[in-house]
């Protein structure tokens, strides 16, 4: 990174931003203790650390959201106190926020100029809008309506505005979670194009493999603390992952790899979309064994979520399409089904795994109510109900200060242990699960993936839909892709080749799915 | 029946009377909303603007101090609400109906004294020649002032709103208020300034009732007028040009309905008095339907509240 910025010719050796002991404490938690680490120009620098290990909170401390405790800012070399978001932007910081600070209503120009302290004229903002987006290869329209635009599209919105006001440091808050291996490419191209003319970028991310990338230098949190700076080049993703978590990670092992009698058939399943935006789903086969793990890949929108509703029973079809132990219950709903064994963890967190404003005891009685025996004479047995969520808690290793909390004040993380933990804990003979491990950190995904793996040694049978083909090499028995609805015949995951894989996702999605996403912290063989 | 009796010149006329209260009330609502605030207190804000610009322009014999104390009282009354959903966090729903209620409570309080008394007339247009016009004249240029006051307002409404950047910035607040304050935007101090300005307006909606339209003070003399402003403001779409047209068509078919009454039309009454509200509701109705999806409509934060989480 040094190379970087000599070969700008830019030899200034004070960093263009220095943190030094910076301190924030809210009540109950100290979220930054003591933390530093210094940026120069045309440096591209990771934070990296959990979820909760103080990232955003740094950052919000940069762009002046949150004022720190103690501790000093130095931008080229000045002491630096923004007291607001605008004291930021006139000192040439700008930020690209991960759930975006868009307005979905208005325009791309009136976003654009919401975000900028002295906006042009509608017309000349319009008219830089379209030079600066094409200079940097994210054509944008200052006219539409940013509620009409994609993923990609609305970040494209985020980085545009950010670069009208020439940045001298650009914060990137997880940017790559919501986008396609395409739009990613697009973005790491335009932030080497930035780095190349000396701009400076904080980068925030997950993804170990996109850091390793792209990043000069790292520097990696845990509870609030800094506890590494490194070159992550220097390192493999899987170390970079032990750093932040602060123990040695065990890849999930599987106890045994004996399968039992068929457990599930699925035959000729054909379903309509649902919506407009659906995916009919066309002529799905499979057969499952106890104790078998079938992974399901595919991108996104190939008709996952569709797959999910058909086996829980949200969707009903002819009873003889699904079999579970031989008894036909294709025409059953989710309530039938989780009785007989089958139970199901769908993709959405909140709102469709977990009801968000009900406490974590309401939730578990939710799914758990019949297996588990919630329910006396017709009421809620809350004292069972409550135990049966502390259990899962408890088994799952939730963080949580109780069963009392609601679902939306968990962290997505923990949140998902709880989701599965609950289906896991009681005891299914069939279990579904859609992206199991989306947007959760390195520890808690592994976690996740060793319950379901010791789930399917205890003999159980699981169904693992993802789209993190590493994920799916590391705990399936066999593997399948769905492609448009269609679901090829699965095959032994054993000895499987990326580039059969790809091959099997349809051609042309498998190349950039098999690179383009994956944990990483798992990945290194 | 009598059809002859109804001039229509008198009729388009008074249409214009008819509408204000109710224009000027929805347009302060508008902005509100647009800021994302619900307040269904409107009702409770205009009565008491209505007396208490009554009680001062009796109490220093001109209007104009009796306007302007409406809209302060409006204001003030708004304030309350602002400092319980703003800062106390309160549910806008319930707050909003207390607000209504207490206004109600209170100008019949401070309206005791006034019940009866004959209020300051307060000026008209009089441009030489365009009042003196034969049919235009009556119907256009011989209002009150505060007639052409609310068009005005309707104008530097729209134009606040689609042109200047602390309109920009209203409205982004009133679509997402999280991303504006975490572009560093103050929503609270923002949906104060709405919320005062909404209370004002209703207060001079109020006030136009009891000084020019009525004019006279009589308890609960608003009679529904603030809900349907706050009925307006959904059927227009949040649009400012629509809340001028269902005023008016409310204010048309009210002054209509009644000459029909009065004409001894052959439908009962019940029927006549329902009708400004049926009419009403029908076109807008038609309007917004018209353009289905379209994702400009009701502001995306209203009504929800707002706990910066840092």
């Amino acid at each position: 990174m040094k190379g970087m910025v000599t070969m700008q010719g830019q030899v200034t050796e004070a960093p263009l931003l220095a943190v030094e002991e910076l301190s924030k404490a809210y009540p109950g938690v100290v979220a930054n203790d003591g933390v530093f680490f210094s940026i120069a120009r045309g440096e591209v620098h990771a934070l990296l650390g959990e979820n909760g290990a103080g990232k955003s909170t740094l950052v919000k401390m940069i762009y002046g959201l949150v004022h720190p405790d103690g501790g000093r800012m130095l931008l080229d070399g000045v002491p630096y106190a923004p007291q607001s978001p605008s004291d930021a932007r006139r000192a040439g910081v700008a930020m690209v926020f991960q759930h975006f600070s868009l307005f979905e209503a208005l325009n791309v120009a009136e976003n654009i100029a919401l975000g900028m302290e002295d906006p042009p004229p509608r017309g000349a903002l319009s008219q830089r809008i379209r030079e600066v987006s094409a200079a940097y290869g994210l054509p944008l329209d200052p006219e539409r309506i940013v509620g009409e635009l994609s993923a990609g599209e609305r970040q494209r919105v985020e980085i545009v505005r950010c670069l009208l006001q020439d940045p001298k440091l650009l914060i990137m808050d997880e940017p790559t979670s919501v986008l396609t291996p395409q739009e990613v490419e697009i973005l790491f191209t335009t932030l080497r194009k930035l780095r190349h003319e000396g701009t400076a970028i904080l980068y925030i991310s997950h993804k170990l493999d996109e850091i390793i990338e792209l990043c000069d230098s790292a520097t990696i949190l845990r509870h609030g603390k800094v506890v590494a700076t490194c070159n992550p080049r220097e390192h493999s993703a899987r170390e970079l992952a032990e750093m932040m978590v602060g123990e040695i990670l065990i890849p999930p092992r599987r106890a045994r790899r004996t399968f039992g009698e068929v457990v599930l058939e699925v035959g000729g399943l054909s379903l309509p979309a649902a919506t407009q935006f659906g995916t009919a789903l066309h002529d799905i086969r499979l057969v499952l064994r106890a104790g078998e793990v079938l992974g399901i890949g595919g991108v996104a929108g190939n008709g996952q979520d569709e797959l999910l509703a058909a086996l829980s029973g949200e969707r009903t079809t002819a009873p003889g399409t699904i079999r579970l132990g031989g008894r036909e219950i294709g025409a059953l709903g989710p309530a039938a089904r989780r009785a007989l064994g089958l139970l199901a963890a769908p993709e959405e967190r909140l709102g469709h795994a977990a009801a968000p404003d009900m406490s974590l005891t309401e939730n578990a009685f939710l799914t758990g109510a019949v297996r588990e025996r919630l329910v006396r004479h017709g009421l809620i047995d809350w004292s069972r109900s409550r135990d049966f969520a502390c259990r899962i808690i408890e088994g799952f290793d939730v963080r949580t200060p109780g069963p009392e909390v609601p679902a939306r004040a968990l962290s997505g993380g923990n949140l998902q242990k709880f989701v599965i933990g609950r289906e896991v804990m009681q005891h299914p003979e069939v279990l579904v699960v859609n992206q199991p491990t989306w947007g959760v950190d390195a520890a808690a995904a592994g976690a996740i993936r060793q319950a379901i793996l010791d789930l399917a040694g205890a003999g159980a049978a699981v169904i693992v839909i993802s789209q993190d083909l590493d994920e799916l090499m590391e705990i399936s028995d066999s593997f399948a892709a769905l492609n448009e609805g269609h679901l090829s015949t699965p095959r032994p995951a054993e000895g499987l080749s990326v580039e059969e894989i790809g091959l099997m996702l349809g051609g042309v999605h498998g190349g950039t799915t098999a690179g383009g996403t994956g944990e990483g912290a798992h990945a290194d063989p | 029946m009598d059809l002859s009796a109804i001039d229509p010149v008198l009729l388009l006329a008074s249409l214009m009377i008819s509408a204000t209260p109710i224009l000027l009330a929805a347009i302060g609502e508008m902005v509100v909303e647009k800021a994302g605030v619900l307040n269904l207190g409107v009702e409770g804000m205009m009565i008491t603007g209505a007396i208490c610009g009554f009680a001062i322009a009796v109490e220093s014999g001109s209007p104009f101090p009796g306007l302007a104390a409406a809209a302060l009282a409006g204001a003030g009354l708004s304030l309350i609400f602002a400092f319980l959903t703003q800062v106390l966090l309160s549910n806008q729903v319930a707050t909003g109906l207390a607000l209504t209620l207490f206004g109600l409570g209170l100008s019949a309080l401070i309206g005791k004294p006034y019940a009866g008394v004959k209020p300051p007339p307060s000026p008209r247009l009089d441009i030489p020649f365009l009042s003196d016009m034969p049919v235009l004249g009556p119907i256009l240029f011989r209002h009150d002032l505060m007639v052409y006051g609310s068009l005005a307002l309707v104008v530097g409404v729209w134009a606040f709103l689609k042109y200047s950047r602390a309109g920009l910035i209203l409205r982004a607040v009133g679509e997402n208020h999280d991303a504006a304050h975490a572009l560093g935007y103050r929503v609270v101090r923002i949906r104060f300034l709405a919320i005062m300005f909404g209370g004002a307006c209703a207060g001079l909606g109020g006030a136009f009732l009891s000084l020019i339209r009525v004019p006279q003070w009589t308890e609960g003399m608003t009679a529904g007028a603030g809900w349907i402003a706050l009925a307006l403001v959904v059927f227009a779409s949040w649009r400012p040009w629509r809340v001028l047209l269902g005023a008016y068509l409310f204010g048309g078919i009210t002054v209509l309905q009644l000459n029909l009454q009065a004409a001894g039309l052959a439908i009962p009454v019940e029927y006549l008095s329902m009708s400004p509200y049926i009419v009403t509701i029908l076109v807008l109705v038609y309007i917004s339907a018209r353009k289905r999806g379209s994702s400009l409509d009701a502001p995306a934060s209203l009504g929800r509240v707002f706990h910066a989480t840092h």
